[in-house]
């Protein structure tokens, strides 16, 4: 142990932090968190290749195994798991540890950050306790009047409270930072991992309304009924945004750690700070294009809030361009000539270069239909159809999950100082993983093209012979099938590394690129956090007021109706 | 701030194409009869089918070519779950629900439209072609949600 300790000081300087330096009592809850999120992803993961092989028929839930539980059960584990706590405690682990090295000091709170890990665990077996025992099936969006029991909420609440805690760690720990560094410009890995939780603080402002003073009132029995538009309305304010959340701790990895990982440099630290202040701004008041086929929301609400999502798609714009030139750089730095032959020279052979890599080739078309989806008119197409999941396995289940899946490539080896057991086999799952995702989506993508509703169990729908869904409802089945191997995989490497991996001969330095256009070249104005949150608050109202004021008063018409 | 050259272009043409798509969209709502739901009308979900026009749900002529379908949402069935119009018809659809949330999506058509316990949703179709043009629920709505259709048969 002291041995690798040595060794990184030795390299001092250079800025390299390896997990020894972090103090134990810093590092537990950053592990631990990262271990809560990979059992999700297992648990949640295996229920996703029973919605697939339903598509053909297939039904395991009735097996001996899988005890009483079913489709719409399952469908509610599979969308919590991955979409809320698995991603969740990612971010909190992932962006705890790159605040830590952005700013080459410790937390300014162990006692916040252990907190966090409480709190997320907390959440994490409230509700699947109550997701397990059939008293939450209400699918990750708990649309009222669909009751849950009120412990579901409260996990809810306390997996939003655990990453708000590690938003107040990083703003304390940027104060003390800021005291001993005046005028300097905040470095862009500490710089990104702020603003992905000060929109995220801002965006779960929505369901944390919803759940504290509409459903835990509610379904304790204190009020008796709920607005189911109002709340809806608060849900996706919330529910839009929080694919912001998913994706910009992968970002954090494709702008800062990838070029290094691929031996380029990142051309403009100023476009990078742009993206994430796009984000910051625009992420929140665009929720209600998730509602464009309301009926209780009034024409210019929605036109207005369609306007404002075509802005956000610009970060992401930038994002293809500045990570692309990223990657171009490291290709030719390798020796790759012409116009694309630099993408054959990165380096495919590290699995958590190509994990990355492929996350980011199958965002193009997720990045794509996402601006599909956000048309006002095309929505009519796809909105509730099977176009929706396969968008977002694309972006969260693809973009974001294979990224994490790359990250962990090197972030489970630093955390354990064991070398990555079998990279082949990790280089094979990668792969696997993008086919299968190729394929699950091109089925849901034809299917809800043609009509097949989402979040649905079709093989057993009444009405499957009134349609032509075999050869999407067959694609989904074999994409799913091919995912469930290729995460099987995943988790054979991790555990092969944590229980049988070599003994690294020097630590892992967490990759951080060099840039063409570096901080100094960047508007001072961009560090100016207050600023840009008081007009991401300014936009919310602008979005959201003219709702409030049409809507105003409540209507709450319905009592709890548990038809699950 | 220094923005090299390719990048200002960059920037330059995502931009322009982000307000393409805006201007496009615009113009195909101003031009082609495509609306979405939009506020109606606020019932009581728990007195739904005793208010008008959901205490008699069910098909009436409104016009040589119109018509209009007031259809109560519920789990897990549309009632009624099955209407017949002449081609060529224009038909209103009035759908509520005394329960939970559901969906109205008219497959071969662009209807389509969350049913919200609390409100009226409002949504026209134009039917030009014969044949039945199956409508089911594609929102959650509990155990039987895959068995909530019905359909309109034009003659």
């Amino acid at each position: 142990m002291s041995g690798t300790a040595a060794v990184a000081a030795a390299r001092g300087g250079s800025g390299a932090i390896g997990a020894l330096e972090i103090a134990a009592n810093q590092r537990w809850p950053i592990a631990g968190q990262l271990v809560i999120g990979l059992v999700g992803l297992a648990i949640g993961g295996f229920y996703g290749i029973l919605q697939a092989l339903n598509r053909i028929g297939l039904d395991l839930y009735p097996t001996p195994i899988m005890g009483r539980a079913y489709y719409y059960q399952g469908l509610t584990i599979h969308g919590v798991l991955l979409a809320f706590l698995f991603t969740f405690a990612f971010a909190n682990s992932f962006l705890s540890l790159t605040t830590i090295k952005g700013f080459n000091r410790p937390l300014a709170s162990t006692w916040l950050l252990q907190l966090s890990f409480v709190t997320l665990l907390l959440g994490a077996l409230l509700a699947g306790y109550t997701m397990f025992t059939d008293q939450a099936t209400v699918l990750y969006t708990f649309y009222a009047p669909l009751p849950a029991s009120p412990l579901f909420y409260l996990g809810a609440a306390f997996l939003v409270v655990s990453t708000w805690l590690v938003s107040a760690n990083q703003l304390l720990t940027l104060r003390d930072w800021r005291r001993e560094h005046p005028g300097e410009r905040i470095p862009l890995l500490a710089y990104m991992s702020i603003m992905t939780y000060l929109m995220w603080d801002l965006a779960s402002l929505g369901v944390a309304v919803e759940v504290l003073f509409f459903l835990l009132p509610w379904s304790l029995g204190w009020v008796e009924t709920i607005d189911p538009e109002f709340t809806r309305t608060l849900f996706w304010y919330t529910g839009h945004a929080i694919v912001y959340f998913w994706l910009l701790p992968a970002y954090v990895s494709w702008y800062v750690m990838i070029p290094k990982q691929v031996g380029g440099r990142l051309p403009s630290d100023a476009l990078g700070r742009l993206a994430f202040i796009i984000f910051l701004l625009f992420s929140t008041p665009v929720g209600v294009h998730h509602q464009f086929l309301d009926p209780g929301i009034p024409i210019f609400v929605k036109a207005l809030q369609m306007s404002l999502t075509f802005f956000v798609a610009a970060g992401s714009f930038i994002t293809a361009f500045t990570v692309g030139a990223a990657l171009e750089s490291g290709g030719r730095a390798r020796g790759g000539k012409g116009l694309l032959g630099w993408i054959r020279t990165l380096p495919w052979d590290n699995p958590s270069v190509t994990a990355q890599l492929l996350a980011m080739l199958l965002f193009v078309i997720g990045g794509a239909t996402g601006i599909v989806n956000a048309s006002y008119t095309l929505n009519l197409v796809v909105h509730n159809t099977a176009y929706i999941p396969a968008h977002f396995h694309l972006t969260v289940g693809t973009a974001v999950a294979l990224t994490i899946i790359g990250v962990c490539y090197w972030l489970v080896p630093y955390f354990t100082g064991r070398q990555l057991a079998w990279p082949g086999l990790a280089r094979w799952q990668a792969w696997l993983w993008a086919i299968g995702m190729f394929l699950f989506s091109n089925g849901q993508f034809v299917g809800g093209l043609t009509g097949e509703p989402r979040r649905t169990m079709i093989g057993n729908a009444t009405y499957l012979h009134l349609f032509h869904w075999d050869l999407a409802n067959w694609l989904t089945a074999i994409g799913g099938t091919v995912l469930g191997i290729s995460g099987l995989l995943f988790f054979v490497v991790i555990l092969g590394t944590v229980l049988a991996g070599a003994p690294l001969a020097e630590p892992v330095t967490i990759p951080q690129t060099d840039y063409v256009h570096g901080p100094e070249e960047t508007w001072a104005g961009f560090d100016r956090l207050g600023l840009w949150f008081g007009l991401a608050v300014a936009l919310v109202v602008l979005a959201y007021g003219p709702f409030l004021l049409t809507y105003l008063p409540l209507h709450p018409v319905s009592p709890p109706v548990k038809v699950y | 701030m220094k923005l090299d050259r390719y990048e200002r272009m960059f920037l330059i043409v995502a931009v322009a194409v982000l307000l393409g798509f805006q201007a496009a969209i615009g113009i195909s709502v101003a031009l082609t009869r495509v609306r979405l739901p939009a506020p109606v009308e606020r019932v009581d979900a728990r007195t739904l089918r005793q208010t008008p026009p959901f205490n008699q749900p069910g098909l009436r002529q409104t016009g040589p070519n119109t018509y209009e379908a007031v259809i109560i949402a519920q789990a897990w069935q549309f009632n009624p779950n099955e209407i017949t119009v002449p081609v060529g018809s224009t038909v209103t659809f009035l759908v509520s629900s005394p329960d939970v949330t559901h969906g109205f999506e008219l497959t071969g058509t662009d209807v389509n439209a969350m049913v919200v316990p609390g409100e009226v949703t409002k949504v026209t179709a134009h039917f030009t072609k014969p044949g039945d043009y199956v409508f089911l629920c594609n929102e959650y709505c509990g155990f039987g949600h895959q068995t909530m259709y019905g359909k309109v048969v034009v003659r």
